[in-house]
């Protein structure tokens, strides 16, 4: 800017003092098109509130608060979102369960130990797990994942845990033959949040000033010491907005869940049981939805999910955010 | 007296020295942990993709890419109308989602500290968290709810609203890399503002942005949920047919474009979903098949542009 208003415009003529005047018309249309992007942002929001409005208003709060024996019968204007809520912070918690130490063992690898040479083809192999479409690891998981692993991990988590006082309620009774259950969606999302929460642990450990590594090691601490004890800690709140990330990821997920997941409505609240999420009931039923008060029960469906999801981003991009900032700084003192 | 202090450090020595292996061992352990979750973490890529090959390399032929679907029971029969689906749904959506993009791009590299500038960047990521059925919701409630029927055009403004914060982010990202030097030496000879950004700028960063659009892309086209909420789907879609009953009728080229997408569409990922539900073997078998062909084509996307992006940095470094 300051350099184009130094030099005095070129020797007139009309079609150059235009050209100059593009300026302006240029600045207004980035910027409105920026501001339409922020518009669209906002406007998800509003209009999925605002579509739901009646459902809000007629269903209540009690909609969306945990109940025991919940019903959802849109033939009888019955709807109660408890199930979803629940399966959908079931599978994604278990999920996280499983993800998060193999997610960090695989950043570890990838940030300290891994040869040079090695680490573009890791990390392209791990971007790849996080290209394949959700309906390929849907199909996958109902032909092959959930007969050959699924179901036999369900029986020895039946068989062990099942039989934990506290513990019973999550692993009670015995898997279906089909495995379809929420036990199955939980280790599909785990597959798929891997790449998410490995990538951002990787570059928070990578973001580690060099000078804390040296000063561990120069302590006599071993290379997993070093790890654990200096470089983890560190970079705690970075791999904690990694984590939530993952959570995100794994509470929007849809086709793959939906697929391996039973979508049955059933009572028991057992992991190793058929089940259904937020997301899932929307996919089934939103384009045979049989009442206009059914379709604005799924979009206020739609409302939760969108509210939770982007708290989690914004504390999460906030943690990552933290690591990233403090690190020039503290790299002097 | 001697004996004592001997017995001391030695035991100190040897306690020392069962604590240093105690160490040492807790080390490799935990090290070859982490190599054994990255291996476990890759079984599922491995698995997936060659099961899929095996599966699916069975059931393509010609006919698969060539013809529409037939009544189950029936053998043969193809997915043409999911290939032509996708491929409508994916000039759409980069349509509506590259203009926009790339000028917010501009925006944002340019005033990255302005309150615009940063509130952009924070709705792209944003934008980038909301699940992908939410965004379904939208492109229902934008346009199949006032328009009053599924159509191609809601699919590719949902999968737009999907890609935009992709796109916006490698742009932003592209044109920051672009040096200095270069725009105010535009700037200096007397070019305007919006001349640097489109003729000196915009051809600079054009690869990076290529990538961007490719990833994008690949992302969109392996995306169901938005899809069954606004394209719904349609077995009996055949562009070839539209064009040509229109060309009968005497139709202009805008209404021939109108009905293409103004009507429900199927996509590859679509008809995947539908066939894995059915209870058909044949519609098994050509889910498999789909699966071959969209994980082929997401795959091979991916790996070209990060290919690309590698040799480019790499260029620019030497």
């Amino acid at each position: 800017m300051q350099i184009t208003k130094s030099i005095p415009p070129p020797s007139s003529g009309r079609l150059q003092r235009l050209l100059k005047h593009g300026d302006r018309p240029w600045q207004m249309l980035i910027m409105a098109i920026s501001a339409g992007v922020l518009i669209l942002v906002v406007g998800i929001g509003f209009m999925l509130w605002q579509q739901s409005i009646s459902a809000q208003r007629v269903l209540g709060l009690k909609f969306i608060l945990p109940t025991l024996n919940a019903s959802w019968n849109p033939a009888l204007n019955q709807f109660q979102a408890w199930p979803f809520i629940y399966g959908t912070f079931m599978t994604s918690i278990m999920a996280i369960f499983l993800a998060v130490p193999i997610s960090l063992g695989v950043a570890i690898f990838l940030a300290e130990l891994c040869p040079p040479w090695l680490r573009l083809p890791l990390n392209w192999l791990v971007e790849l797990l996080a290209a394949i479409p959700s309906v390929v690891y849907g199909l996958w998981g109902i032909f092959v994942f959930l007969p050959k692993v699924v179901v036999p991990f369900g029986h020895f988590l039946s068989a062990t845990l099942g039989a934990v006082p506290g513990l019973s309620v999550f692993f009670a009774g015995s898997i279906p033959l089909s495995g379809s259950s929420r036990l199955a969606a939980a280790m599909i999302l785990t597959i798929m949040i891997i790449p998410t929460i490995t990538a951002v642990s990787r570059d928070v450990l990578l973001a580690v000033p060099d000078h804390q590594r040296e000063a561990a090691l120069a302590l006599g601490a071993t290379r997993w010491e070093t790890i654990w004890q200096v470089l983890l800690p560190y970079g705690l709140s970075g791999i904690l907005g990694a984590v939530i990330l993952g959570l995100g990821r794994a509470l929007g997920e849809t086709m793959a869940v939906t697929m391996v997941i039973g979508n049955s409505i059933g009572g028991s609240p057992s992991l190793l049981q058929p089940g259904y999420t937020m997301a899932s009931i929307i996919a089934n039923e939103f384009s045979e939805s049989v009442s206009g008060l059914h379709t604005q029960a799924l979009i206020e469906i739609g409302l939760v999910l969108f509210i939770i999801t982007l708290l989690l981003n914004f504390i999460a991009r906030l943690l990552v955010w933290r690591v990233s900032r403090r690190t020039p700084q503290e790299a002097r003192a | 007296m001697t004996t004592l202090t001997t017995t001391f450090s030695e035991l100190m020595n040897r306690h020392r020295t069962a604590r240093q292996a105690r160490r040492k061992v807790t080390n490799a352990v935990m090290l070859s942990l982490t190599v054994l979750l990255t291996l476990l973490a890759l079984i599922p890529l491995f698995w997936i993709i060659i099961y899929v090959i095996l599966r699916g390399g069975q059931y393509i032929n010609l006919d698969f890419f060539t013809r529409l679907p037939r009544p189950p029971f029936m053998p043969g029969g193809g997915v043409l109308h999911a290939i032509e689906g996708t491929i409508i749904l994916s000039i759409l959506a980069g349509l509506f989602s590259i203009p926009p993009g790339v000028l917010a791009a501009f925006y944002a590299a340019r005033n990255p500290n302005t309150p615009l500038g940063m509130a952009v960047r924070f709705g792209t990521d944003v934008l980038s968290g909301v699940p992908s059925i939410v965004i379904g919701l939208i492109g229902y409630a934008l346009i199949v709810e006032p328009q009053g029927h599924y159509s191609a055009l809601a699919g590719g403004i949902a999968l737009a609203i999907l890609m935009l914060p992709i796109i916006l982010r490698t742009t932003e990202e592209m044109l920051k890399l672009v040096p200095h030097s270069l725009r105010e030496a535009s700037l200096a000879l007397g070019a305007a503002e919006w001349k640097t950004s489109l003729s000196v700028l915009f051809p600079a960063a054009l690869n990076g942005i290529i990538t961007g659009f490719l990833l994008a892309i690949a992302r969109a086209a392996g995306e169901t949920a938005p899809l069954l909420l606004t394209a719904l789907g349609n077995d009996r879609y055949d562009i070839g047919q539209i064009v040509r009953s229109g060309l009968q009728t005497h139709q202009n080229v805008f209404q021939i474009l109108g009905r293409i997408v103004n009507q429900p569409v199927d996509s590859l990922p679509l008809t995947l979903f539908k066939y894995s539900q059915q209870p058909y073997p044949d519609r098994i078998s050509q889910a498999w098949a789909v699966a071959l062909v969209l994980m082929i084509f997401v795959l091979l996307i991916n790996i070209i542009a990060r290919a690309w992006v590698q040799i480019r940095a790499r260029r620019l470094q030497g």
